[in-house]
């Protein structure tokens, strides 16, 4: 059997690199799919601790964050489709209309 | 699961999860987040929670990916330029990012968590029972709330979505190009 720290190392590191996706990236879909996987990630470390204390709250929050994530790309998705019909850019370089 | 396998699976969801930050085209980038959500998901299923797998690969891989995909097809961004953004934020980002996983390390390999988890769970772990039993009695005020959640979702997303009513102009430099274009809509 794996080691449960394996699975939290591998949690770590998918984490960062969505971390890095959303920091990076500038096109607004791909920093909403960076989004997910660090989402992904977190259920990850839960279903590897629900695994080691043989318990199924884990899973239930996993369940949880999968209802947030789909209303998140839900309401993001249309948000962006919104905003390309007035500016036709995804680039968050180009929306710089509420900036300070 | 033997551990050959989980090498394989994370050095498999490591890789596609860079192809989804590295890769140009958004269509490319999205097939990248898919293998890496089935590979997650398949590691939910190695892990016991066999009922979480399936529902990880119904939902994501068979929903919200097809969403993602069609709004790309939508806008037609296979057609956008290459990213830009300043190289000091992409320097930073990456810095930012190497800090970040160093911590995580650091805290990680001090879990007390690095022995196997037990050999033998519960029978009904995973098991749609199982998950079903939390989620109506411990977990039943969160449960109705998330369908208020989605509701408000589903709401929130077709209002945004839907087209502006004819008397307000899209703000935009260039009307003539874009009337020319919401023929098409």
């Amino acid at each position: 059997m794996v080691p449960a720290s394996y699975f939290l190392i591998l949690s770590a590191l998918l984490f960062t690199i969505g971390v890095a996706g959303v920091l990076i990236r500038r096109n607004l879909i791909v920093m909403l799919m960076s989004i997910e996987l660090m989402l992904n990630a977190v259920n990850l470390a839960f279903v590897a601790f629900s695994r080691t204390f043989s318990s199924a709250d884990g899973q239930v929050i996993v369940f949880f964050v999968m209802t947030v994530a789909a209303a998140e790309a839900a309401v993001g998705l249309a948000i962006m489709i919104a905003v390309f019909r007035n500016r036709e850019t995804v680039n968050a370089d180009e929306l710089t209309l509420m900036r300070w | 699961m033997p551990l050959w396998f989980f090498v394989f699976l994370a050095a498999l969801s490591i890789i596609s999860a860079l192809g989804v930050v590295l890769q140009r085209n958004p269509v490319h980038c999205l097939l990248a987040l898919i293998v890496t959500l089935m590979t997650i998901g398949v590691l939910f299923i190695g892990l016991g929670a066999v009922t979480v797998g399936f529902l990880q690969i119904i939902v994501y891989v068979g929903a919200i990916m097809v969403l993602f995909l069609f709004v790309i097809w939508l806008l037609n961004l296979q057609a956008m330029p290459a990213n830009s953004g300043h190289l000091a934020l992409k320097l930073l980002g990456a810095i930012g990012a190497a800090a970040l996983v160093a911590e995580l390390f650091a805290f990680f390999t001090q879990v007390p968590a690095t022995a196997p988890p037990p050999a033998n769970p519960p029978a009904d772990y995973g098991s749609v029972s199982q998950l079903a039993i939390a989620l109506f009695s411990n977990y039943l005020i969160a449960f109705e709330v998330t369908s208020i959640l989605l509701l408000a979702a589903v709401v929130g997303a077709v209002a945004l979505a839907r087209r502006a009513p004819a008397d307000t102009e899209p703000r935009i430099a260039q009307t003539e190009t874009r009337a020319a274009k919401s023929e098409g809509w």
